[in-house]
């Protein structure tokens, strides 16, 4: 006569899997998991038959090739035959080139118009708010037509530069000539160059030039300069702080750190200035500004500019009111006050907001297609695979260049803002 | 336990993916037009002659007959096809992906195109070759005075490729500047952000012709490439490529047999001429053999005309553009044009 006192063991059912919180979840995930397996699997076999169908292979060979084609606007050497590979290079550095330069347009423009939009003349605040809600609001390929319009359409042919009574002239004491083929202006060329000079046949004079190693050389001095200054002051405010006296000079040894070393370079390498002339068809020498490259950099700067201010305008607002009461009970003039407390405050809320800033004007900057500015879409993604016929190639290529770059902008900004973030101890 | 887990859904996946996906493509191109019924064919997106709207935004022009005529060769309906517009750059891969079924669209029959980017071209309609526009008021009268010009090009063209080789080969420099479309060049150009254009001999004229005072701009001698100009399909559907090619071919022999549009119609029956009576149907199987009706060619020509129509009608001496015939006329009449035999 045996009793069964033990509950009944019950079995695993499969109904658990649903009905049961301990299974429920698992579950879920598990069908998750399967439905994204097959939807990649699904993409990775169409690509596969479509390939096969089309009878084509997956291949990078022919980044190796000769590209056939010529490029305008080269930061580094290439001809058409260079390789595939070059010219994704040459517009990857476009790219850049265009992105640098925005981003710091537009930041300087974005800090302006935010705090200038906060002030307290009411025809500063009111201009500031049109500017931000017209370039917010617009959309940006719309500002990269317009501009480029303005720059072709408005301007003077090169050879109306010509002849005894020209149309047009040359500004800036014939140094700047604006044509409709974009903006030349002097370029910095050298007598002693690192490159070697050539010297004209006839004269026996020689020809300045600039080689890369130049540009690096002065870039450097003048980056040891900074680096230089910065140690000065330094130094100067630590002694500042022990002893209450400023050194004297400080601030003329810092700006000698900076000019003096370039300055001598600049001698040293025998540096003139190249201007632009009219020879033949186009304006030769000095520096040529595309109107591809200007009107991409202005839309993008002003367009991102307009964001970049309400950005700013929002991290001065969150900054406490009483900072502002505060400084001004010390005694602090306007300026000051902005400078020294609340902008260093409210930079804790403008950096997370203007990374993404930063990486939408890099992104951004792919809308070159609409007048023709050969970044690395226009090279790479855009004559490389017509002629090629490697769309996923480079595709694939270009996704990962734009990966890269967005990665790397947003973990050096990230360093910045632990920098500058609240240090809790 | 996990890893487990991790192994068995992985290997559903991959199980039922392959059983549902096996059946991926199989059906022909041609199967697809007519589940469909109406073919997309690729253009340009706007060259006056070639392939343009008109006033009513009906595609028309000496390419866009082609799409015609294949269209009514196919479906019996010369209307029931959907024109795509795509540029120098993307007409490959809309017709790699197959958004559309063939390109009609000034497209020049090169080795790589046709053996590395895997397109098979169907025949030439246009016999072309690279010129250069200048302003007259330049003064320039030859290609060999442009040394450091600045030149307005269609990217993703022959032309970037034959204007490096050209410049290169002749010692000169020349700033490029790369273009979307042939109404972007135009403007560019006009606008004297370029000091030449160029591109085919044919796309210049047509685009000379849309000027306010076309007779300001020259042409030059220098005719730089060859640039055979015809339709493309995607290669491997050889039944397909066969119907697009055949198609041309026949309207280019219904001009050397003299039928034209308004005789087709009863040519067919009274004529004694047996090629005329395969082309149009009224004896033999070429249509079946096709995998269409018997009367497929005689639907093509009385859709579009024969090509002497065709290109009269859309770029000819008659009209604007004002292209004689050249290279294009018959091989009887010492031109290029020559079609194999319909037999
Ligand atoms: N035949 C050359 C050039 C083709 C081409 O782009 N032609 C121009 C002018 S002839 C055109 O069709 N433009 C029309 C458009 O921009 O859509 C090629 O196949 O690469």
């Amino acid at each position: 006569m045996a009793t069964m006192t033990d509950p009944p063991v019950e079995g695993f059912r499969l109904s658990q899997l649903i009905y049961d919180t301990r299974y429920r979840s698992m579950t879920i995930q598990v069908v998750a998991f399967v439905l994204i397996m097959l939807g990649l699997v699904w993409l990775a076999n169409n690509v596969v038959t479509n390939l096969q169908a089309l009878g084509k292979d997956f291949d990078f060979g022919f980044l190796g090739n000769r590209a056939g084609y010529d490029i305008n606007q080269r930061l580094v050497e290439y001809s058409n035959d260079s390789t595939h590979g070059r010219a994704a290079i040459v517009g990857i550095l476009n790219t850049l080139l265009v992105a640098v330069l925005g981003c710091i347009t537009a930041t300087v423009l974005g800090v302006f118009a935010g705090v200038l939009r906060l002030s307290k003349n009411w025809i500063v605040s009111r201009l500031m708010s049109v500017y931000v809600e017209g370039f917010r609001n617009i959309p940006l390929l719309l500002w990269i037509l317009v501009i480029f319009a303005v720059m072709t359409e408005g301007t003077p042919q090169p050879r109306d530069f010509r002849g005894e009574d020209a149309e047009a002239s040359m500004i800036l004491g014939d140094s700047v000539a604006i044509t409709n083929r974009g903006i030349y202006i002097p370029n910095l060329v050298f007598n002693r160059s690192l490159g070697g000079n050539e010297v004209d046949a006839d004269t026996g004079a020689v020809i300045a030039s600039q080689s890369a190693g130049d540009i690096i050389l002065l870039l450097a001095v003048i980056i040891a300069g900074f680096l230089a200054s910065g140690f000065i002051g330094r130094r100067a405010t630590a002694i500042q702080e022990k002893t209450g006296v400023r050194p004297p000079g400080t601030f003329w040894m810092r700006l000698g750190a900076v000019v003096v070393p370039a300055l001598i370079v600049l001698v040293a390498l025998g540096a003139t200035l190249e201007y632009p002339e009219l020879r033949g068809f186009n304006f030769a020498d000095g520096i040529h500004l595309r109107n591809s490259l200007i009107a991409l950099w202005f839309a993008l700067s002003l367009y991102t500019g307009a964001f970049i201010a309400e950005i700013v305008r929002a991290g001065i607002m969150a900054v406490s009111k009483g900072q502002t009461e505060a400084a001004f009970a010390l005694g602090m003039r306007p300026s000051w006050t902005m400078n020294l407390v609340i902008l260093p405050q409210a930079l804790r809320v403008i950096i997370p907001p203007l990374i993404s800033q930063f990486l939408n004007l890099t992104k951004n900057s792919s809308l070159a297609i609409a007048v023709g500015y050969m970044d690395v879409r226009s090279t790479l993604g855009g004559i490389t695979i017509n002629q090629t016929g490697r769309e996923l190639e480079g595709m694939l290529l270009l996704g990962l260049f734009y990966l890269i770059t967005s990665l790397i902008i947003s973990g050096a900004m990230n360093i910045y803002n632990n920098s500058v973030k609240l240090q809790e101890r | 336990m996990k890893k487990s887990v991790l192994l068995g859904t992985l290997a559903v996946a991959g199980v039922a993916s392959g059983a549902a996906f096996a059946d991926g493509h199989g059906d022909t191109t041609l199967g697809q037009i007519q589940e469909r019924g109406s073919l997309n064919c690729g253009v340009t997106t706007g060259l006056t002659g070639f392939a343009a709207p008109n006033a009513e935004g009906e595609w028309e022009g000496f390419d866009v007959g082609v799409c015609r005529a294949v269209a009514a060769a196919v479906l019996g309906d010369p209307t029931a096809v959907e024109f795509v517009p795509t540029t120098g750059q993307t007409r490959f891969t809309a017709l790699a992906s197959g958004e559309v079924d063939m390109l009609a669209r000034n497209t020049t029959w090169t080795f790589s195109r046709d053996v590395d980017l895997a397109f098979e071209f169907t025949g030439v309609n246009y016999y072309d070759g690279q010129g250069f526009m200048v302003p007259r008021e330049l003064g320039v009268s030859s290609a060999l005075e442009l040394d450091g010009a600045t030149v307005c090009i269609q990217t993703g063209t022959t032309t970037e490729l034959n204007l490096a080789d050209f410049f290169s080969s002749n010692n000169m420099s020349y700033e490029p500047v790369p273009i979307e479309t042939n109404a972007e060049a135009q403007q560019q150009y006009l606008a004297g952000a370029c000091d030449v254009y160029t591109t085919d001999a044919s796309g210049l004229a047509a685009t000379r012709a849309t000027f306010e005072d076309p007779s300001a701009h020259v042409v030059l001698p220098e005719i730089v490439s060859k640039e055979p100009l015809g339709p493309l399909v995607r290669h491997g559907d050889h039944e397909w490529g066969d119907i697009v090619r055949w198609t041309l071919n026949a309207l280019i022999t219904a001009e050397e047999l003299g039928v034209t549009s308004a005789n087709v119609g009863e040519i067919g029956g009274t004529t004694e001429n047996p090629e005329i009576r395969r082309l149009l149907g009224t004896e033999g199987e070429l249509g079946a053999m096709l995998g269409l009706e018997a009367d497929w060619a005689a639907n093509a020509i009385a859709a579009v005309g024969n090509y002497g129509e065709l290109f009269e009608g859309n770029i000819g001496e008659s009209t604007p553009i004002g292209l004689a015939r050249g290279l294009n006329a018959q091989w009887t009449d010492g031109g290029l044009l020559y079609s194999p035999p319909f037999r």
